[in-house]
């Protein structure tokens, strides 16, 4: 894996974005380098989901200069942004999955959509994708309102790696699973990874997935990236909402949890 | 930057060099078969697509073996490996005539229970507007006031042009038939009856029940889909008192007041094309209407608005209720909605005629 500190696969400069007259961002920079899982935490509302809509192309930032795999994402025509569409993967925070279209379907959209594969082979890598994230057979030709809230974030992540993409956003992925379903989540990025040398964008809130799989974290607060650096770079870090967040009786709990078991 | 994959035979089986991705794959023949090795000491990439390939040739080669993969790239082929499909196979096809029949018997269930629905819907709708003589405080008077403005005045325009046109076309061809007998004069009568009695309510309804009715089934459909009901409900909030009462009663206030506006601009119309093709001045055209049309003519349209009303409200809340947690239904239902209230408006119509004729009105 290429981990040269100058290969950023993701380069955000000078970044505002405003709704009317709220700025959620004014001057936010961020770099994200290849083949890293980089967790994103902040308070609620402090523009986590927004950045993510501005890096992958769907909201117009007031400011401030995006590239993806050194491309400019606003200022690419059509064929290029098309093309770097196929390279990521997104995940929404709520699922955002094809309502009229079962599991099997939504994974096969964007597959059908970007690539000229015959329907068995398409379908058999769309089942593929559907086990790997943990869903049960018979998830397989259901609705997406069929589906718990879980297995719909199961879901939404199986279409998100259809196209084994380099880079996958994921917002929130494991809030509201339950505790073992979210480590073996944790485990499957993990996993998936290292086998197909993704960077992963990850936003959350679960201390434990920060801990178990992030290589480095970057803080929201302020309006702006308050700090990037490593758990350990986060402890030291003195801003009132940051200590609060790792220094909490949660947190405390999550690492003497992950201490004891390495 | 990578090239797509190759496949080269050895002398003991297959060796994949390159990048096999999910193109690579897809353009590579699905015929390919290896020997009793697979070397892929050459593969510079490889994703779950390239896995599954990978997997799938040594499959068909009856369990080749795969060489000179790095510790990751082994780590990913048995990730795939694990979750391939399971073998049992797909459950057969049922039987042509026997699916067909067991279709139509299906949909003839299905409708015999939506009937059966919606007909229990009405009910709670009538029991709840009734319940509203005795407690008049549930009655929710802001929704009612912004429905009947939605449904009603909104409406205002588009139904007074329509009735308008109407009128004209009446008189106009009423006029070509009757001057063949000199009878110009009784256009009067065929305007003032058909708009009266028939037209300029059916109509009224009709572009009602396309405006208001799929309007109540796609906010109540989209609130069904969001769990907004379901939150109504827990709130101990009854949806019907909430939703589905307000609108409806300013279906029924405001429906008959469109259809006064249709019959007014729709005598108008025709009055002022009587003039214009016919000679038949205003003042002639009043006094004929005013001697010779029976106010009955305006009191059976005045009394089927409110049945009307009913019909398309129920049905375009009912259809809203219905919507499932999809938005294709929210689709289909609406336009269900829009059908299935004309159908119903103009069956009604047909009884109304039926009922009026018997009584001799
Ligand atoms: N389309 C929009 N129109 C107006 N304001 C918006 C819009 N989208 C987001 N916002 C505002 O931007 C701010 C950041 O929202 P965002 O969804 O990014 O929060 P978040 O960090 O993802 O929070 P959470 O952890 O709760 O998901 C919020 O104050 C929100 O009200
Ligand atoms: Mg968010």
């Amino acid at each position: 894996m290429v981990t040269d500190s100058d290969d950023h696969i993701i380069r955000v400069r000078g970044l505002v974005t405003r709704f009317g007259a709220h700025t959620v961002h004014d001057g936010l920079d961020l770099d994200v380098r290849r083949g890293e899982i980089i967790g994103i935490v902040g308070g609620s509302g402090t523009g986590k989901s927004v950045l993510l809509r501005a890096i992958v192309g769907l909201l117009q930032p007031q400011a401030g200069k995006i590239e993806v795999f050194g491309e400019s994402v606003r200022d690419t025509g059509v064929d290029a942004y098309r093309d770097l569409r196929r390279r990521w993967g997104v995940m929404f925070q709520d699922g955002a999955l094809f309502s009229s279209l079962t599991v099997r379907q939504n994974v096969e959209a964007p597959m059908r959509e970007q690539l000229d594969l015959p329907d068995a082979l398409r379908e058999t890598l769309a089942g593929i994708k559907v086990r790997m994230v943990g869903l049960p057979e018979d998830a397989m030709d259901k609705f997406p309102s069929e589906l718990s809230g879980g297995m719909r974030k199961r879901a939404g992540f199986a279409r998100a790696i259809a196209l084994d993409p380099a880079i996958v956003f994921l917002d929130e992925p494991t809030a509201g699973l339950d505790p073992v379903g979210a480590a073996a989540f944790d485990t499957l990025i993990k996993q998936l990874q290292a086998a197909l040398g993704l960077t992963v964008f990850f936003v959350t809130h679960d201390l434990d997935s920060l801990n178990a799989i992030c290589d480095r974290i970057a803080v929201l607060a302020d309006r702006k990236v308050l700090a990037v650096g490593t758990m350990d770079d986060m402890m030291k870090v003195d801003h009132p909402w940051v200590r609060e967040y790792f220094h909490g009786p949660r947190a405390r709990a999550a690492l003497a949890s992950a201490g004891k078991t390495s | 930057m990578t090239t797509a994959a190759r496949l080269t035979a050895t002398d003991d089986g297959l060796r994949v060099a390159g990048a096999l991705t999910i193109d690579a794959v897809a353009a590579l023949a699905p015929a390919a078969v290896a020997g009793a090795v697979i070397d892929v000491t050459d593969m510079t990439h490889m994703d779950t697509a390239g896995a599954w390939f990978l997997i799938d040739l040594q499959d068909r080669a009856g369990g080749a073996q795969i060489v000179g993969a790095t510790p990751v790239q082994t780590q990913l082929i048995e990730t795939v490996r694990a979750n391939l499909a399971p073998a049992d196979a797909a459950p057969p096809a049922p039987d042509d005539l026997t699916a067909r029949v067991s279709d139509f018997g299906k949909r003839v269930a299905t409708a015999g229970q939506t009937a059966k629905e919606l007909l229990s819907f009405l009910g709670q709708v009538v029991a709840a507007i009734a319940g509203l003589l005795w407690r008049p405080r549930r009655l929710r008077l802001t929704s009612l006031v912004h429905q009947c403005q939605q449904v009603g005045l909104n409406a205002v325009p588009i139904v007074a042009l329509m009735a308008f046109l109407i009128g004209v076309v009446l008189a106009f061809q009423g006029s070509a038939q009757l001057r063949q007998f000199g009878a110009e004069v009784f256009v009067v009568d065929l305007i003032s009856i058909s708009v009266l009695r028939e037209l300029g309510i059916l109509l009224t309804a009709i572009i009602v029940a396309g405006r208001s009715g799929s309007a109540f089934t796609a906010a109540i459909g989209s609130m069904k889909m969001r769990e907004e009901i379901d939150a109504l409900r827990t709130l101990g909030l009854d949806p019907i008192d909430v939703l589905v009462v307000p609108r409806v009663l300013a279906l029924m206030l405001m429906l008959p007041a469109l259809g006064f506006v249709a019959d007014l601009s729709g005598l108008i119309g025709g009055a002022m094309m009587s003039w214009i093709d016919l000679g038949v001045s205003p003042a002639v055209f009043q006094a004929r209407l005013l001697s010779n049309t029976d106010v009955w003519h305006f009191g059976v349209g005045m009394i089927k608005a409110p049945f009307f009303a009913l019909i398309i409200g129920i049905i375009g809340c009912y259809e809203g209720m219905s919507v499932g947690g999809d938005a294709e239904s929210l689709g289909r239902l609406t336009s269900t909605s829009v059908v299935l209230s004309i159908f119903m408006v103009i069956v009604m119509d047909a009884l109304f005629s039926i009922f009026f004729a018997t009584v001799g009105i």
